[in-house]
Order: structure tokens, then sequence, then C-alpha cells
């Protein structure tokens, strides 16, 4: 009952634009939740207010029951698209740093997924390429144990090469029996072997939420189908 | 590999390649299967669609879970006799559907299948 992270009636308004309008939906432990829309849909504003990065301007968000607020990055391993990441840093005071803010931040994991990412420990993170900046979010928001691991557009704008290991390393590294990896992508055909679920956002509203699977039954319908049907 | 994407939910889809695996005798009877992470990255597939896929199989006497030794394909043969015969029976029916329906007839059918069969030796020799 409350290991679950839900939004009731959720709207957020930036001055006067509305963001997002009434959105309702529940997300158990043991997903891997792909939140799907166009540019603007909404999607990073809703995973912020997962995180309690951001408050709602009506309605509520619970983590395990609780409101989300800063606390929540206790339970919530955020990691935003654009990452931020100190320049100077090289990639193992990343990871120290990284452990130095969370206590559940397990650095022998962060080892072997840095191993698994190929990436080299001593590089400056301002010498690092794009694709690199991508994996090392994987190790820094990975080697968290919290049970909700929450990534913003972890694909986007990688090589084929750079988002294989990256889903490799999420198969390998988020253990569905303890924890859910809820990200957001514009380019549902990269990630539809990969999740059990989806929220669909338009304009800021919740167009649906289903199984994967279900769709399949249900309509006879991949979800970029479904999606082109549904958004054009 | 090829990838998923057909008109099938994927978890089925996974499931029928392993069956296929099985009867083509690349997977053998009692054999381990990789676990289900294992083979949730090897196709880069969510490890939830990898154990519904083998529950299905399991529940169809496919593959049977040891407890605590993981995933084998089943030893009892007959039944893959079964399954053998069946698959071919699935397949046949719809080759002869979708022929059917493009108006060939059941002598155009045979004599067309026996060639295409005899070219396929031909090729292999």
């Amino acid at each position: 009952m409350s290991d679950v992270i839900r939004m009731t009636n959720v709207t957020k308004k930036y001055i006067n634009q509305t963001v997002l309008k009434d959105i309702s939906f529940a997300v158990p432990i043991g997903k891997i939740v792909g939140i799907v829309g166009g540019n603007g849909s909404g999607k990073s504003t809703l995973l912020r207010l997962m995180s309690g990065l951001s408050l709602p301007t009506s309605g509520s968000v619970t983590v395990n029951g609780e409101t989300a607020n800063r606390r929540t990055g206790k339970v919530v391993s955020y990691s935003s698209e654009l990452g931020s990441f100190y320049p100077i840093f090289t990639v193992k005071e990343a990871m120290r740093f990284q452990a130095s803010q969370f206590a559940d931040f397990n650095l022998a994991k962060a080892d072997e997924i840095m191993k698994l990412m190929q990436l080299d420990p001593h590089m400056k993170i301002k010498a690092l390429s794009k694709g690199h900046r991508g994996r090392l979010q994987i190790v820094l928001t990975l080697a968290r144990e919290a049970p909700y691991i929450l990534m913003d557009e972890p694909l986007s704008g990688l090589d084929p090469m750079v988002r294989e290991s990256i889903v490799k390393g999420m198969i390998s590294y988020v253990d569905l029996n303890s924890q859910t990896l809820i990200m957001t992508s514009h380019e549902v055909a990269e990630i539809e072997t990969l999740i059990d679920g989806f929220v669909a956002l338009k304009g800021g509203s919740l167009l649906r939420m289903a199984d994967v699977d279900e769709l399949h039954e249900s309509e006879g319908l991949r979800i970029t189908d479904w999606m082109k049907k549904t958004y054009i | 590999m090829d990838e998923f994407n057909a008109s099938k939910p994927i978890y089925l889809q996974l499931a029928d390649r392993i069956h296929r695996q099985i009867i083509s005798g690349e997977l053998k009877a009692g054999e381990k299967l990789p676990s289900i992470r294992d083979m949730g990255i090897k196709y880069s597939m969510n490890p939830n669609t990898v154990q519904r896929a083998y529950s299905e199989l399991e529940r169809e006497g496919i593959l049977e879970t040891k407890r605590g030794q993981g995933t084998f394909v089943s030893e009892r043969q007959d039944h893959l006799v079964l399954q053998r015969d069946k698959l071919k029976h699935e397949q046949i029916g719809q080759f002869v559907h979708v022929m059917q329906e493009m108006g060939y007839s059941a002598a155009e059918i045979l004599s067309g299948l026996e060639q295409y069969l005899n070219n396929i030796e031909k090729g292999d020799e």
C-alpha cells in the first residue's frame, strides 16, 4: 500500500502557464516505467515533482506515503537531463562526492558499473564526451540503493552503442525486487522492450497509463503505433 | 539478433523464440537457460518480461524451474514431440491461409512447395 509513488490530481503552473493538468497515477516498486510524450508535454516537470525537487500548485505527490519535498531525495535517486557535475572533478572524485551526499551510495557497485561503462576513473569531467557523461550519469544514479530511480532522458542524443550499454547497465543494476525505474523519453521505440508500462502525456494532460503487454493484447498495437495514432 | 517488434506482446515473442530453439535442438532437453537477468541483458529486455516468457513456457510444460538452481528445458521429450507437431500445424495453417486468401488452389500450393523445397536441397549440395 505505501511502497508507491502516487500523484493525485496534480496541477503545476508557472505564473500563468499550466504545465501539468490534473494528473493522477501511481507507480509501485518492481517496475520499469516510461514517461513519454513530445517536447513540452510536461515529462521533466512530472519527474521533478516525483523527486520532490518541485512542488505541485495543487494536488498531492506522495512517495511511500509521505508528501514529496526536499527530503524525498533520500529514497529517490534522480538524474536530470543535462546532469550536474563539477567539471573540475575526475570521474572517481564525482563518485566519491556522490557517496558523501547519499548514505545509500554503494562505492563498490559504482566501481563495477564504471568498469562496465568503460569509464576512466582519472578522466576530468570537463574532458568527457557527451556519451561518456551519459555513462557517468548512469554510474552516479544506479549506484545508489534507493527504492526509486528517476532518470530524465537518459538515452536522448546518444549514439546507439552508448544507448545499448546504458540499457544493459539499467537491466544489470536495477533490482526489480526492491527498486523501480522511471524514465522520460521522447523516443518510445528505444525503450519499448525495456518498460513494463508507460505514462503518456500531451500538453500537460495524462493521455493514458497502461501496460505495454496490455496495450498489445487489448488493441493489438505496439506502443509506438499507439502513439502515432494518438498524437497525430 | 533480429528485433522484437511484430504484432505480438514482447514476452510471447521471446517465448516463441525459446520454443523454436528447443524444437530445432539448439537448446537441448535438460539444458539450463540463462538467468532472468542475463537473458534480459542479452536482449536488452525488461527482466519482468523475461519472467513472463519463462512462466508462459513453464505453464506449457516446456520449461521447468528447479528451486534455487534455475530454469531448465523440460526433460520430458514426449511433450516436445507433441509441441513440435503443434508448432508445425500452426505454421502450415498460417501459410495455407495466406495462400488460399490469394486464390491459390491446393494443387498449386503443393507443387509450389515441393519445387521450393527441391530448390533448397539443390542449393545445399
